[in-house]
């Protein structure tokens, strides 16, 4: 019997709560059993970090992917490791880092489940140098409505691709084999600029970014003027051995340890406002060095400095927030500009937004990244004027030739989906291949409309 | 689906023809509202506001006829409209409803019983018949059209008061009753509107257009207030009046 409980499920954002059963099935064969009988709808979930409705299926099942833990050790010839799709990332970290390897691509949070780092095609800060996380999975395990497939990128191109960014419509994944990279310390030497605007930190990314693995700009969208867009660059690469002095070069090989602070509970909305978002990047952006070069910082510092604080979503209150991610080529940077001058204007509280560059696109048809820019920003809901801005960015975004991330959507009209991602139908092909009967759907196919 | 502002995709409205509730599914529209269920008594008259909707960029709009005067017919009623929307509803408004005539209903213990079917008994069955529809589908919205006049009842229209202070109290209880499923219920109180329903009364203080009236309910419905006031000062104002001494308030006009 399958562990099964009727449980009301939101996305990191906490927003449109719907009823769904979920079931745990701890190993494939009960994967299969829960597809057994099922008319849907039907959709996996892993650690529910997706913002929106990704991982919700209003009066049908979710499948949680969580009891899909296993772990092989990893290959030392290959940097191969084989794992269920309900690893995390912490967990696989917690093994990995102290043998000599680290994830090909980690987003801004360690919690995150294998299946849904390939569900979302999740990218890192290294996107311009290593592309998305998919494109280093190796082969996958994919139970779908019409049987189980072992897929590699070159089995079955179409179902392999159309998984990778297909937010769990194509089936649910169990297992997959993973290309890891060899690290000799868990450091990354970091070097650190802040700039007064906008245009000062895209050419230094324009510039520079080609000589660092990993970059990323934080940028303030609630300071008008000249100084808007003011932000602090980092950049780095995997720390070698002679970097470390002291403690660290005893012990180069160190986990991150889980998060010691907690948000116990939901506090009023508000708490987050224009005035307390607008003081917190003040104070961000003056404690940052103008220069700095060099710095040691641990892996858990520098790739994931949420994850010091558990729960922190709730810190938006009950009405929840939203995350705005963007991407448009480089021909349409201006809309970097645009987008930031719109929310400015229209007084849309934002706390700092986040700048990458992406290198080229990778094959899924869902897949997000562009090469060019993205634009990623926290908003709390609330303002009465946030829904119609956000809908006025969607077209500036998709007149621009750019797309939104599926993964922090809870919004997006299907109209623009459509105008968004031209190939959403190789994705809906393969759906008729494998879901002949459309069991798989979750709230947010279901919103934008997606067969 | 709904969105993280709580807009809809799917509305049904019960009452199709209420002039407010029409309004606020017209705004709907303009934002991400595409199918429409319109149920109400004359079909003639939902047809003309399908059209209007459809016009305003709705791509399915369904009507479907019943007789509020008899709520046996509530069930199917439901029923049917969910067959219609072919899919999950996101968002019902309950907006049946007549204002009656007190100087009859005053002593005519047959237009006292048509009233309380068509603007209690009714809607109190179909809320009946709603709620497993609602949790089975996992989701919903409900918006309760009660009015100010149940908050304080006025002798002016003390009868049409007391069904809507019982379908408010309802609401309450039946939203309560279902939070825990996910499911969003409102009550919207909205004050003198100028509509059809009114035409020829005399105005109340803090009147308002329908335009008004469901931009005010519109904003309403994707906050996470229990109550709608329309226009919102009257949550201010009926505060006052229904802790007036009974004396004063029986000096108040009408």
């Amino acid at each position: 019997m399958i562990d099964a409980t009727e449980e009301l499920l939101t996305g990191w954002g906490n927003t449109a709560p719907s009823l769904a059963r979920v079931e745990r099935p701890r190993t494939g064969s009960e994967v299969e059993e829960a597809f057994e009988d099922m008319t849907g709808p039907m959709i996996p979930r892993g650690l529910g970090r997706s913002y929106g409705d990704a991982a919700q299926c209003a009066g049908g099942t979710v499948v949680s992917n969580r009891g899909l833990w296993h772990l092989s050790p990893i290959d030392p010839e290959t940097g191969l490791v084989t794992l269920g799709a309900g690893v995390s990332l912490e967990e696989l970290l917690a093994v990995s880092i102290p043998a000599g390897y680290f994830v090909p691509v980690t987003p801004g949070t360690r919690q995150v489940t294998i299946g849904g780092a390939i569900g979302a095609d999740i990218h890192g800060k290294n996107h311009h140098v290593d592309g998305s996380f998919t494109k280093h999975v190796t082969s996958m395990t994919l139970a779908t409505p019409t049987g189980v497939v072992t897929l590699t990128q070159k089995s079955d191109p179409e179902l392999f691709w159309a998984t990778a960014g297909g937010m769990g419509l194509t089936g649910i994944i169990t297992q997959a084999t993973l290309q890891m990279i060899p690290i000799t310390t868990s450091y990354v030497t970091v070097d650190t600029e802040r700039f007064n605007d906008l245009d000062g930190v895209m050419n230094a990314m324009l510039s520079g970014d080609d000589d660092y693995r990993y970059s990323v700009a934080w940028v303030d969208c609630m300071t008008s003027g000249p100084k808007m867009g003011r932000g602090v660059l980092t950049r780095g690469d995997h720390a070698p051995r002679s970097a470390l002095s002291g403690r660290s070069a005893r012990k180069p090989l160190v986990a991150p340890s889980s998060s010691m602070l907690t948000v116990p509970f939901t506090p009023p909305s508000g708490l987050l406002n224009r005035l307390s978002i607008t003081a917190f990047n003040e104070a961000w952006f003056r404690k940052a060095p103008q220069r700095r070069d060099g710095e040691i910082q641990s892996l858990g510092s520098f790739f994931h400095p949420l994850d010091g604080v558990s729960w922190w979503n709730r810190l938006h209150g009950h009405r929840g927030f939203l995350q705005y991610q963007f991407v448009v080529d480089d021909a349409h940077g201006e809309v970097i500009r645009q987008a930031i001058e719109v929310l400015s204007a229209a007084s849309v509280p934002s706390f700092l937004a986040v700048l990458k560059r992406f290198g080229p696109a990778d094959p899924g048809p869902l897949s997000f990244p562009l090469k060019g820019w993205t634009l990623a920003l926290d908003m709390p809901i609330g303002p009465p004027q946030l829904a119609d801005v956000l809908d006025q960015l969607d077209i500036m975004v998709a007149e621009a030739g750019g797309r939104i991330y599926l993964a922090k959507d809870s919004r997006l009209s299907p109209e623009l989906l459509r105008a968004m991602y031209p190939d959403v139908q190789k994705l809906e092909e393969v759906r008729k291949r494998i879901d002949p009967k459309g069991v798989l759907a979750s709230d947010l196919s279901r919103r934008l409309g997606l067969s | 689906m709904r969105n993280a502002f709580g807009q809809p995709q799917t509305v049904l409205v019960l009452g199709g023809t209420s002039e407010i509730a029409h309004h606020v599914v017209l705004q709907l529209v303009r934002e991400r509202t595409t199918t429409v269920v319109l149920a109400g008594r004359d079909k003639g008259r939902l047809e003309d506001a399908a059209s209007e909707l459809r016009e305003a960029g709705a791509t399915t709009v369904e009507t479907i006829t019943f007789d509020a005067s008899d709520p046996s017919t509530a069930g199917a009623t439901i029923d049917d409209a969910f067959h219609a929307a072919g899919g999950p509803i996101d968002l019902v408004l309950l907006a049946v409803g007549q204002l009656g005539d007190q100087d009859i209903s005053d002593n005519d213990p047959v237009a006292t019983i048509k009233l309380f079917d068509v603007n209690l008994t009714w809607p109190a069955a179909a809320l009946a018949a709603l709620r497993g529809r609602l949790i089975s589908q996992g989701m919903g919205h409900v918006a309760v059209f009660s009015s100010v006049a149940g908050v304080r009842v006025r002798r002016a229209n003390f009868t049409y008061g007391a069904t809507k202070a019982g379908l408010d109290a309802l609401a309450q209880g039946f939203g309560d009753s279902v939070r825990s499923s996910g499911i969003k219920v409102q009550i919207v109180r909205p004050g003198f509107v100028r509509t059809k329903m009114t035409q020829g009364l005399s105005e109340a203080p803090f009147t308002t257009d329908v335009d008004q009236a469901a931009e005010t309910i519109v904003k309403g419905l994707s906050s996470s207030a229990t109550v709608i006031w329309s226009p919102p000062v009257l949550q201010g104002v009926f505060f006052i009046m229904k802790n007036l001494p009974g004396f004063l308030w029986r000096r108040l006009p009408g």
